[in-house]
């Protein structure tokens, strides 16, 4: 695994990498090791009116050069759950329980120093919205520059300004950023949502991470701006081989991008699976209305099926299964107990007593 | 079809000027944001105005209801020019075309009861006394699907759905024949766009008023629009039913657009796939002939000297653009 982590990849340019990395993310799809495998997540947030189960036994895995996609409602956990994987918890919020291991690693237990270390070299991270991802008052090189020139330092090895500098003008390039040595010299205010995105996704990248979480990057962008972006993370995803946690509310995006995708709700993942079965044959009740609820583009629906209610408050969670109080299928076994998990022939899971019968407990 | 035109908007511009210096302040320039604009809004149905962030689809939205005045250009409602009303028949108009924003945390005053959001546009612009205000407001909340008891309640006591719904029922309760609805659910989860937007078809269908919707979201606009403008740099490019507009967009931005929003399932993507290059130019100063021909697939030589005129392609259906 001598490529895989990211100090061997800040020497080199990126086009040298390409041929390794990329073949040996076919070799690993085959059956290797995940690159990210979360176990159990639990992160509690600890405050005066009592404590908020924001997280609450959330299990997934990634492989190299996969993109999970992790779906949810605002409240349900999924940036809460990404901030867990690089230790950026606000104050109030501990991980109570529950392993985070990238490439056999428990990120959950490590030091604080050795997560200092991880953060933005085997571990990145997109935001939402690019004008706050940027400090405003340095130039958008003066940014890349010290990234880069901080990585290396990090990495034990120490580049010359010009070095730094050709590798900032090489990381636009590859960010498809017209005219990049202009660019360099710019502010963030001087430059378009979609210019600044390519940006922070360009410092996010640079240090080829093995995973790269993406929490709702295009929400703030245009759809033509949106489907440029989107289709340069794949493409980047293919050179590299970088696994991707790509977090959304939008079903379109998980379409587009996404192999798998896991659907949160209230704390839980309560379904999750390739994009095809799940598309096809959603079977949480949850992530079938979730999908009814979506207009489509494609036909004129003659009328949507709305989740009627709301999401429950997280410091006072039902005993049973989360989504009972909104659930039209709900008995009262689903207000009691919370389901297990149980799994379809073809791998897809989900957490509901309706799945009893035809489908198999898993065992965790 | 002339009798049920509701809102006619006849060659609308709007443009801002740009100034340099903070005391005398000089103009340098003018961002066209809005250059020529014509539409004509049907009672009882819901025009759209599509197109990316700066094409000038709200400024648009916000001359409909006299929140802007035009540099040059006319929108009138039932044949009167909105813009020239004054006394008594602007506050008619008030009553007559109201509004519901993107941003319901940012629309409803914090410091008012639900009861007094929902009743000012009735005191202000109908003049209703207190007792009928009240009556009013416990039927509108029922309307909307919220419970008349909570009509002492503050809008933080609410979810964004239900603020939403708030502000809907202020919207009707002077009964408006026009309503605009600038992003109506984009701030919303999406199990709770459903809601929202059954409930303004609903109430389309029982009270027969008119939506004038701005909206960058296709899925949305093909579930409530009954005809579409696609807006780009200030002008409208495409203008059709919904229908024969989703099924076959004639105008090359308008096939981009679509080509760009994301499908409701995988493996839905179409094989003419269109990914745009580059941004859309500055309104400052956009480009000559038809604005879109710097980044068109199909542009031809004719396309940066000579702006495409507006034709109708077929009955119905109209377009700006020398392919068609």
């Amino acid at each position: 695994m001598s490529g895989g982590n990211g100090t061997a990849g800040i020497g080199g340019g990126m086009a040298a990498r390409v041929p390794e990395t990329a073949g040996r993310a076919a070799e690993t799809d085959a059956g290797g090791a995940p690159v990210l495998d979360v176990q159990g997540l639990r992160t509690h947030l600890f405050t005066r009116w009592g404590v908020t189960r924001a997280v609450d036994g959330v299990s997934f895995a990634i492989r190299e050069g996969e993109t999970l996609g992790l779906v949810g409602e605002s409240g349900s956990g999924k940036s809460m759950t990404a901030l867990s994987l690089l230790r950026l918890l606000p104050d109030a919020a501990r991980i109570v329980g529950g392993r985070i291991m990238l490439d056999g690693e428990d990120v959950a237990a490590a030091s604080a120093a050795r997560v200092r270390e991880l953060r933005g070299r085997k571990i990145s991270m997109i935001l939402q919205d690019p004008q706050t991802a940027l400090n405003p008052v340095f130039t958008v090189g003066n940014q890349l520059r010290e990234s880069i020139a901080e990585r290396s330092r990090r990495g034990g090895e120490r580049r010359s300004g010009a070095a730094v500098q050709e590798r900032a003008l090489e990381v636009l390039r590859m960010m498809r950023v017209a005219a990049p040595e202009r660019r360099l010299s710019d502010y963030p205010h001087q430059m378009s949502g979609g210019m600044k995105q390519r940006v922070v996704g360009g410092i996010a990248i640079e240090s080829h991470p093995r995973l790269l979480i993406a929490d709702e990057p295009t929400t703030a962008l245009d759809v033509t701006i949106q489907a440029q972006y989107l289709s340069l993370l794949k493409e980047i995803q293919r050179e590299t081989g970088v696994a991707i946690l790509f977090i959304t509310h939008d079903m379109g995006v998980v379409a587009r991008m996404c192999d798998r995708v896991a659907v949160m709700y209230a704390g839980r993942i309560v379904e999750q699976g390739g994009i095809r079965e799940l598309f096809d044959n959603p079977s949480h009740p949850y992530t079938q209305a979730l999908l009814g609820s979506i207009p489509r583009m494609e036909e004129r629906a003659e009328r949507l099926t709305a989740i009627e209610g709301q999401p429950p408050a997280l410091f006072a969670l039902p005993p049973g299964c989360r989504f009972a109080p909104r659930c039209p299928r709900a008995w009262e076994k689903c207000e009691a107990e919370y389901p297990p998990e149980f799994a379809s022939a073809d791998g897809q899971t989900a957490a509901c007593w309706t799945l009893e019968e035809t489908w198999k407990p898993t065992s965790c | 079809m002339e009798a049920d035109v509701l809102l006619r908007a006849k060659n609308l511009r709007k443009h801002f000027p740009v100034t340099e210096g903070l005391v005398l302040m000089k103009t340098v320039g003018w961002v066209r944001a809005v250059d020529g604009v014509s539409f004509e809004a049907r009672r009882g149905q819901t025009l759209a105005l599509v197109g990316e962030s700066g094409c000038g689809k709200t400024t648009t939205a916000k001359l409909a209801l006299r929140l802007e005045t035009p540099t040059s250009g006319s929108v009138e409602i039932e044949g009167r020019d909105v813009h020239a009303l004054r006394g008594k028949e602007l506050r008619d108009f008030r009553a007559q075309a109201q509004a519901v924003f993107q941003d319901p945390w940012s629309s409803l005053s914090p410091r008012m009861r639900v009861r007094d959001i929902i009743a000012e546009p009735l005191v202000v612009n109908k003049r209703v006394g207190k007792r009928e205000a009240r009556e009013r407001v416990a039927e509108l909340l029922e309307d909307v699907g919220l419970r008349p008891e909570q009509a002492d309640l503050f809008p933080h006591e609410f979810s964004g759905g239900q603020r939403q719904r708030i502000a809907v029922a202020s919207a009707l309760s002077v009964s408006p024949q026009l309503i605009v609805l600038d992003e109506p659910v984009s701030a919303l989860d999406v199990s709770v766009q459903a809601q929202i937007l059954n409930l303004l078809r609903d109430l389309q269908e029982r009270r027969g008023v008119s939506y004038l919707m701005v909206s960058h979201n296709l899925a949305t606009v093909r579930y409530l629009a009954h005809e579409v403008a696609v807006m780009y740099l200030g002008e409208i490019v495409e203008r059709a039913e919904t229908d024969a507009l989703f099924r076959r967009p004639l105008h090359p931005y308008t096939q981009a657009l679509f080509s760009a929003a994301l499908p409701a399932r995988p493996g839905a993507r179409r094989d003419d796939e269109i990914i745009l290059q580059g941004e859309a130019p500055s309104p400052l100063n956009p480009p000559s002939g038809c604005r879109f021909h710097p980044r068109c697939p199909f542009a031809m030589d004719v396309c940066a000297e000579t702006a495409p005129e507006w034709k109708e392609a077929s009955p119905g259906r109209f377009v700006a653009c020398h392919l068609h």
